[in-house]
């Protein structure tokens, strides 16, 4: 129960020349094919635990949507197949198929007679799901009526009155508002816990990290990569945003001499370093390497512990193959769970001040110095170097996504990620 | 997977009898009297026809002479063919109205033809309830023949359903196919002798009656309410193979091109 097995799957929809072509092709004797297949997915093939939840994510007309209303069952595939153990509920294209002329109480009982559930099931299940939607009275009034939000609201009650085995929802989240995502994720995770498998469209990285244990990454109608949520949505941000992605700051000459002092080895020692993550997601174009790295605090070379507020420098050396006439240093922070909590490149934190080039067979180190206001806890860090005009479009060179983890102590306790130092005073009485 | 489909759609039960549920009850919603006017538009349909015709007119079929024979003729006739107008037409657009249906939803896609059936039914039973009252107050009732309308709306129904389905796959891939039939349907209904007796007709035409197959319906029908006689059973002969024809077509259009009916919607 609950698990989903999809093999070799492949979807193309028939094109056809023209209107009578299509005509001509089911009356003529002989069968003779009158269109082409355009092909939306192709070779799919994964998957899924029972109590799993899997994110899908891509840029648009990846098929992401198509392939979800193939696990549901509403479109047939063209070649391959799905199968999917026990009762699946899903919420495509941000509704169960409500017809705006029924009130919201009669689309319930149809969605529900459409799963299949008797008549006095959905009747005791009501005010379960009136419950849930907080939409009032409304639910009196025929759907027409309803702002998006609370169609949705709706429509995820109705999905998730029972708890179905297998729960495919495409984007629909999105809509509601903070207040009832929070309850929908809260849902999910319950429903989660006792075995539900959870397959989610989104567009948030966001989301995917925080509510998924994997991210299948569609490209032109492919899988792309299958694997960790964090892993995977960095190729997404990638396949967004491809060379134009956060990259972050530098600085050469002061103090630079504490990683200088080391850079005699030209090799990529990177990898040695303490706080080094395996899981880290590199790539670029080439033409320069982050070879090295150090962190000083407090005096401190690579420190177990930052204290939150501490003035911190993160060192990072590059070795370039060949000449840039600019280049771009840049760093960012996130927490472990993917958010993305900070971002920087020379550019803003040099202020524009001084153009940064590069010479074939050189090595320069970069430094970004901050204060650490965070909350205790570890986070990870990101080097990056581009080249390319920081106004227009940046190529990466090289990056070295979440490589680095850091633990971050605090002693001023407070609420949140980000210490943003509140003041409180009084004001007479 | 014949069987298969009475199968799924007795699992579906609740939904098909939801939707004839839900059709009633959202026609007349935001309106006070509410169901009543299901009862009064017949109503008034049998009263213009029996009163203008019958008392004002005097128009009399020449075969049986009581003045209200010709407002029975005309209600027979129309009653049954708005029933197979009603199925035939709103099946022809069935899978087009419900697109977002279909898209979003898994379900047995022939709940959908078989809801139309099923509230055709209904408004159909609530019309010729009050006309079979009529009838019987007027001293019409045609007496045990009246049950041999049974096998004649079975027919119909077989007829409608078939013509209905393989319309309505058609006109997913074709869209001119629903404005046509609502043109077809016009000239159908005047071919038919419903609003004038067949005999009427010049010789020449009469020869070619057989082939419209409500053409037998209709003549069934208007032979147990007016003449309160049993039908010619042969003459629902052509309707039965048409029904059965376009059955196996409209199973067959249905089979092979389901799969692409959710793409093209």
């Amino acid at each position: 129960m609950g698990s989903i097995t999809v093999s070799s799957l492949g979807k193309a929809y028939k094109q056809y020349p023209s209107r009578w072509s299509r005509l001509l092709e089911w009356l003529l004797p002989g069968n003779q094919e009158r269109h082409r297949l355009h092909w939306v997915l192709r070779n799919i093939s994964f998957s899924v635990r029972a109590g799993e939840a899997v994110g899908i994510m891509g840029v648009n007309g990846a098929g992401k949507s198509t392939l979800l209303k193939m696990i549901s069952g509403t479109t047939i595939p063209t070649c391959g197949h799905v199968s999917v153990g026990g009762r699946v509920a899903a919420l495509l294209e941000l509704g169960m198929g409500f017809h705006p002329d029924f009130t919201g109480r009669q689309n319930v009982f149809m969605a529900g007679q459409l799963q299949g559930l008797p008549t006095r099931q959905i009747e005791s299940l009501m005010p379960e799901i009136e419950r849930f939607a907080e939409i009032g009275d409304y639910i009196d009034l025929p759907l027409r009526v309803y702002s998006s939000g609370m169609q949705v609201r709706l429509a995820f009650s109705v999905a998730t009155a029972i708890r179905p085995d297998i729960l495919i929802i495409d984007e629909a989240l999105s809509v509601g508002d903070a207040y009832f995502q929070n309850k929908c994720y809260q849902r999910l995770a319950e429903y989660k816990s006792a075995g539900t498998t959870f397959v989610l469209v989104t567009h948030s990285v966001e989301d995917v990290v925080k509510h998924c244990d994997r991210v299948i990454l569609l490209k032109d109608g492919r899988i792309h990569a299958d694997g960790s949520a964090r892993e995977v949505s960095n190729l997404y941000l990638d396949a967004l945003f491809g060379a134009t992605q956060a990259s972050p700051p530098g600085h050469d000459l002061p103090d630079a001499d504490v990683l200088v002092l080391e850079t005699i080895n030209q090799g990529d020692v990177f990898m040695q370093r303490p706080g080094y993550q395996k899981t880290e997601h590199r790539w670029g174009h080439g033409g320069a390497a982050i070879i090295d790295y150090k962190i000083v605090a407090d005096g401190g070379e690579y420190p177990g512990r930052i204290e939150s507020g501490v003035k911190t420098s993160f060192y990072f050396k590059v070795h370039f193959e060949r000449d840039f006439n600019e280049v771009i240093p840049g760093f960012l922070i996130k927490s472990l769970d993917g958010v993305f909590l900070y971002g920087t490149n020379s550019c803003i934190s040099s202020n524009r001040a001084e153009r940064l080039c590069a010479h074939a067979g050189e090595t320069c180190v970069y430094r970004f110095s901050l204060e650490i206001n965070l909350n205790q806890g570890h986070y990870l860090l990101s080097f990056g170097i581009s080249t390319g005009n920081p106004a227009a479009e940046l190529l990466p060179l090289d990056r070295r996504y979440d490589s680095v983890i850091i633990n971050v102590g605090c002693k001023q306790p407070f609420w949140g990620l980000i210490d943003l130092n509140a003041e409180f005073d009084c004001i007479g009485r | 997977m014949l069987l298969s489909i009475p199968k799924s759609l007795w699992a579906y039960r609740g939904f098909i009898l939801g939707n004839v549920k839900r059709e009633f009850q959202t026609k007349y919603r935001n309106s006070m009297l509410g169901a009543v006017w299901n009862v009064l538009n017949p109503l008034a349909m049998i009263v213009v026809y029996t009163m203008i015709f019958s008392k004002v007119m005097h128009a009399r079929l020449l075969t049986t002479g009581h003045s209200f024979s010709y407002s029975i003729y005309l209600c027979a006739g129309t009653l049954i063919w708005g029933l197979f107008a009603e199925i035939s037409g709103r099946m022809q657009s069935v899978f087009i109205d419900h697109a977002n249906l279909l898209k979003k939803i898994h379900f047995p896609r022939l709940c959908l033809p078989a809801s139309v059936v099923c509230s055709a039914m209904l408004n159909f039973s609530i019309v010729f309830s009050l006309f079979s009252l009529f009838l019987l107050l007027s001293g019409n009732f045609p007496g045990w023949p009246y049950l041999a309308l049974l096998p004649v709306l079975l027919a119909l129904l077989l007829f409608a359903s078939g013509l209905g389905v393989t319309l309505g796959v058609l006109n997913v891939f074709f869209r001119d196919v629903g404005p046509l039939f609502g043109i077809l349907l016009q000239f159908w209904f005047w071919a038919t002798p419903i609003v004038y007796p067949a005999n009427i007709l010049p010789i020449k035409l009469l020869t070619y009656l057989p082939y419209n197959p409500m053409a037998g319906v209709v003549a069934a029908c208007q032979t147990i309410l007016v003449r309160g006689a049993w039908p010619h059973w042969a003459d629902l002969l052509p309707v039965c193979l048409w029904g059965l024809l376009l059955s196996g077509l409209g199973w067959r259009l249905f089979r092979r091109h389901s799969a692409e009916i959710v793409d093209e919607l």
